[in-house]
């Protein structure tokens, strides 16, 4: 393939270097570079091929099979995407209960991130510190942690409902109901804000400070400020951040997993449980890879309908907002 | 003026040190309560200091010698997984960021894509490829994959580190004869340190507290990492009332991390801001 490569940028190079260079060397060297290129990439180009690309093509032929892991996939057309819509009421639940917790966790944790973000922007002392509290829990974020969550949230003995009870509140049953068990979820992941409010951060330090200037010798006040000003310039960062929740909240296993096991009564039985069950519990691989390719067409599309509206309000520049 | 910004600065430190408190709220929960005696954890109403503060949690934890094992397995699975994740993305990102060929531009798009691509997608024919070749069972699954590029990630990192490097040291070692790999090696690397810190950290942090891939390929509760070891353990253990060894074995599965994070803030803040802001 490298060959290939080369032979093609052989004739173009020299023409654009000029009569001066030497045309026998800078061929060698740009075949020689072209040809490094390929050696120097080649993990990840095997990774790609053999873990994601192969494995991809793989998994949507299989779903229009009957698979079960041992025998040979046996082709039954699109009777595995018929059964989901019309056989399998587990997955229209759990594809509404993750819809429910992505369209109510991703705004909920993106503006957080920002207001601690704009916070943490302004110059106080003591930044440093609140920078690092904030940020860590979104590091630790695994099984340990969500283990002591359940344990705070737990009704009786747990820690949440006892500070509630001091304020004269009674408590939900938090993860042992089924009206409470999302908005718990929901309630914790907000605590795992800190890197996309990092990223935030990082924008709003590069708004230049000559914006701000410019806008109070005009006497705007600190709204007009944030929301003509700092909203737009940082849009490219908000756009960034959507995606990116979006991705891991349409694919959230691990809290509902560890902390409910899908209860109760499947309030949190996510989408990722329902793939997890069908694949490795009921090992039909078939019907789970027609699941995950539904996830994947979801993710796409959405991930699209955010790329083509940001025309209309992400900030580029060179280009009026 | 003094006295509305001194306000504003009272307002600033209340919220900060409120949120800041809730968030870390359930570690300092987690530390606090795995030195408390049994009799201590089922009191109401609960309390958040230990009275009498013992280390019998973390001995009754530690005693069917299971959780060491855990951590063993997980030190050994996350090693590999950040030696192949530093090796694989620095030649990556170098070949992506110094090499001109007609396609880098194409391929780094597909780096960037695959970030979008949910696991599950491949998931079922890896798992069933490495059934076929003996696989599971055994740490080859997690490790593997680290060095194929170590994610997408790790390679915008490496990338973006090594195009800010002068492009005059590339040139006069090329009249001196020096081919790629040497280059590589001898001029970008040595200098690189910061940004394989990042991808350390964030290759650790991430297998350290991957859930899925052992939960998926590990089956011999011996071989358990961390993660789905400490699941294990709070399962076998759900129905007792005293949750200190619990939360002994849950602080010490995050200890690596919160130390790591203590030692080397600077390079975390700095992995997430570059990848954030290009």
């Amino acid at each position: 393939m490298g060959e290939v490569i080369s032979g093609k940028k052989q004739k173009k190079v020299p023409r654009s270097s000029g009569g001066r260079v030497n045309r026998w060397t800078s061929t060698v060297s740009t075949r020689r570079e072209a040809r490094a290129f390929w050696v120097f990439i080649s993990p990840w180009l095997i990774g790609f091929v053999c873990l994601t690309l192969g494995p991809m093509m793989y998994s949507l032929y299989a779903s229009f099979t009957n698979w079960n892991g041992i025998r040979a996939p046996e082709f039954i057309g699109a009777a595995n995407f018929i059964k989901m819509f019309t056989g399998d009421d587990k997955f229209v639940t759990s594809l509404i209960n993750t819809a429910i917790y992505t369209v109510v966790s991703v705004p909920i944790n993106l503006s957080v991130a920002l207001v601690l973000a704009v916070l943490l922007n302004c110059p106080f002392r003591g930044k440093t510190l609140f920078r690092a509290l904030l940020y860590l829990p979104s590091v630790c974020a695994g099984v340990a942690i969500f283990i002591v969550w359940t344990n705070l949230f737990n009704p009786y003995q747990g820690f949440f409902n006892y500070i509630l009870a001091v304020f004269g509140i009674n408590g939900p049953d938090w993860l042992q109901s089924p009206q409470w068990a999302m908005p718990a979820l929901i309630v914790m992941n907000v605590t795992f804000c800190g890197s996309t409010m990092l990223i935030f951060l990082a924008g709003l330090q590069n708004v230049p400070e000559m914006l701000y200037e410019a806008a109070r010798v005009d006497g705007a006040n600190l709204f007009h400020m944030f929301f003509r000003i700092t909203l737009p310039m940082i849009s490219p960062v908000i756009f960034y951040n959507l995606i990116m929740s979006m991705i891991g909240a349409l694919q959230i296993f691990t809290q509902p997993m560890v902390m409910t096991e899908g209860g109760p009564i499947d309030a949190t039985y996510v989408y990722g449980l329902h793939l997890y069950n069908n694949a490795f519990r009921y090992y039909d691989f078939g019907y789970a890879c027609a699941l995950s390719w539904v996830l994947f067409v979801i993710i796409m599309v959405l991930s699209l309908g955010v790329i083509r509206s940001s025309d209309s309000w992400v900030y580029s520049e060179g280009r009026q907002p | 003026m003094t006295v509305k910004r001194n306000l504003l600065k009272v307002i600033w430190y209340l919220i900060l040190l409120t949120v800041s408190l809730l968030f870390c709220f359930p570690a300092v929960y987690m530390i606090l309560t795995g030195f408390k005696t049994p009799q201590e954890t089922v009191v109401f109403p609960p309390t958040l200091i230990p009275k009498v503060w013992t280390l019998n949690a973390y001995r009754e934890g530690l005693s069917s010698g299971l959780f060491g094992g855990y951590l063993r397995n997980s030190i050994f699975v996350s090693g590999m997984i950040v030696a192949g994740t530093v090796v694989s993305s620095a030649l990556v990102g170098f070949g992506f960021a110094r090499l001109r060929s007609r396609f880098r531009n194409l391929l780094f798009v597909v780096v960037l894509a695959t970030m979008m691509i949910p696991s599950s997608v491949t998931l079922i024919p890896v798992y069933s490829m490495y059934a076929s070749i003996g696989w599971i069972d055994t740490y080859l699954p997690l490790i593997v994959p680290a060095f194929a590029g170590g994610g997408a990630f790790s390679i915008f990192l490496t990338k973006q580190f090594f195009e800010g490097i002068p492009n005059e040291i590339v040139e006069s070692a090329k009249i001196d004869g020096a081919g790629w790999m040497t280059i590589f090696l001898r001029m970008f690397l040595p200098n690189s340190k910061p940004v394989l810190l990042v991808v350390t950290i964030f290759a650790f942090v991430n297998s350290w507290n991957d859930f899925f891939t052992p939960l998926i390929f590990l089956i011999d509760p011996k071989k358990f990492t961390v993660a789905i070891g400490l699941n294990t353990f709070r399962n076998s253990y759900g129905a007792a009332m005293d949750i200190a060894p619990l939360m002994a074995m849950a602080t010490l599965s995050v200890l690596p991390i919160l130390v790591l994070f203590l030692v080397a803030q600077k390079y975390f803040v700095q992995g997430i801001t570059t990848t954030g802001i290009k």
